[in-house]
């Protein structure tokens, strides 16, 4: 698999790169858990963090002039460990200069084919935006919250839980739907590609330029289970870091542990970011789903349990 | 008693909901990339054998349930209540009709079975999967029939009725499934 990725990216002329895992700064995303180490350099001590992605130092590539890049790296989320998670995972970041979303989500469909393309057949592929298969299975609008309404959907179809986790949050009433009703309604052996997220879930893509409520984000979803997640990228570093406050402010209020930002990665915007999209594949969940398995740690040679 | 957090759920964690004792019989960490994680968790209530399913956030905490099961020996029932002690200790329980409900039609007086403890009082009894019982009551079967056929009825000592081959006879021993309550095979004496 690895070898027809790359095989893939050199015929396009996609340069391979490599950066640090161990890194100074790391990402404010809230729901995501890092690890941290300290690096003794007499007489200091500094904490440096493995990366939950190689996002921040390829756009430093990006915005040093690198051109279209790639990546296959690990990256660590602590705390994640399930059928489909292992703190330690494999992932595959490319990102394309002057590409907008629509061409990238037809170059990763493409990749995504030719690789689950094992049994002859190659995978049906459906383009839907988040509000349309929002709407489609579960009848409500992601883009309009009213607790009442979600809570009435809530309570008829036996989700009595998310009225007492999700209360006014609207991002996580998303999430939970998101992942008990809409995922498992998917049809099967299908690649999903997802779009237009909900602005209040945008992360680091940008918003439309014509609605302001979603945001230029894409998914790729298999059997019910995500596999990817793709960005126009934000560019402009006065947003960026606007984001970057209020993660690091929610993390303070919710007691999670503290990040400084990224101010390499500001600085790299400052200097300028050229327009390019960007998206990420967990490589191993590609590879349960290219072998059948059940399990994240059937295709790991040793997972957490055995590390 | 102890709290657990959600990433300390696994099968067989005993756990306190809505003010009744449950196990967890399986826990799926669900996570999109860039959002909430959830534990979605299927429960079963260790009082009503009910399976339920649940949702919690991830890193929530839950207080852990004081169950425990122990080896017993089934000593007898006064009618009201059915008496039960363990062999090393000669500590006895009593247990209810709630707690004994079906179980107790495979055990005669001295079989061992398992009890399960809720702050030390019965919550449930489980039989051994296979037990050996007399038969007290069936049909004659028809002389020289030896297939498996239609079966019949037949009552064992201890009150519990299941189908058996024609050719079994009141008076012999055979072995029973108790989690299918079917018929398994004779005993030699």
């Amino acid at each position: 698999m690895l070898a027809a990725i790359r095989r893939f990216f050199d015929q396009r002329q996609v340069l391979e790169v490599e950066t640090p895992l161990l890194c100074r700064a790391t990402g404010t995303d809230p729901q995501l858990d890092f690890f941290s180490s300290d690096y003794l350099a007499p007489p200091m001590r500094q904490t440096l963090f493995l990366q939950t992605s190689p996002e921040f130092a390829m756009k430093r590539l990006l915005a040093a002039g690198s051109g279209s890049i790639y990546q296959i790296c690990k990256a660590f989320r602590n705390g994640e460990a399930g059928r489909f998670h292992n703190p330690e995972f494999t992932i595959l970041e490319w990102y394309r200069v002057g590409f907008n979303l629509q061409q990238l989500m037809a170059e990763a469909a493409e990749l995504l084919r030719s690789l689950l393309a094992a049994d002859g057949l190659p995978m049906p592929v459906v383009q839907i935006s988040y509000r349309q298969l929002f709407r489609d299975s579960v009848g409500l609008d992601p883009l309009v919250f009213k607790r009442e309404t979600y809570a009435a959907y809530a309570a008829e179809h036996g989700l009595q839980d998310a009225i007492s986790l999700c209360g006014n949050d609207h991002a996580m009433w998303l999430d939970f739907i998101f992942s008990h009703r809409v995922q498992p309604a998917m049809a099967a052996s299908t690649l999903y590609l997802v779009y237009g997220y909900p602005s209040i879930q945008s992360s680091l893509a940008r918003n439309c330029v014509d609605d302001p409520r979603i945001c230029e984000r894409f998914e790729i979803l298999v059997n019910g289970v995500e596999l990817g997640n793709g960005f126009f990228e934000l560019a402009d570093p006065v947003e960026q870091e606007g984001r970057f406050d209020r993660e690091i402010a929610y993390r303070e209020q919710n007691g999670l542990p503290a990040v400084a930002k990224d101010l390499y990665l500001l600085d790299a915007l400052a200097s300028g970011l050229p327009d390019c999209s960007g998206v990420a594949i967990g490589l191993d969940r590609l590879l349960m789903l290219a072998t059948g398995s059940e399990s994240i740690a059937e295709v790991l040679a040793f997972p957490l349990a055995n590390a | 008693m102890a709290t657990f957090s959600t990433n300390e759920f696994k099968g067989g964690l005993k756990i306190m909901l809505d003010n009744d004792p449950c196990a967890i019989i399986e826990n799926e960490f669900v996570k999109p990339g860039k959002g909430q994680a959830f534990n979605r968790v299927k429960i079963r209530n260790l009082k009503t054998g009910r399976v339920i399913e649940r949702t919690f956030k991830s890193g929530d905490t839950v207080e852990g349930a004081d169950v425990v099961d122990k080896e017993m020996q089934y000593l007898y029932s006064d009618g009201e209540f059915w008496h039960f002690m363990v062999p090393d200790t000669f500590e006895q329980y009593q247990a209810d009709k709630n707690a004994v409900s079906e179980a107790i039609k495979w055990l005669k007086e001295q079989d061992i079975c398992t009890m399960t403890l809720w702050n030390d009082s019965p919550l449930s009894v489980t039989p051994p999967n296979f037990v050996e019982l007399s038969i007290t009551e069936t049909d004659p079967g028809l002389k020289g029939d030896t297939s498996g056929g239609g079966g019949k009825p037949a009552t064992l000592e201890t009150g519990a009725v299941v189908r058996v081959p024609l050719f079994v006879q009141t008076g012999e021993v055979i072995k029973v499934d108790t989690r299918t309550g079917e018929y398994v095979s004779r005993v030699k004496e």
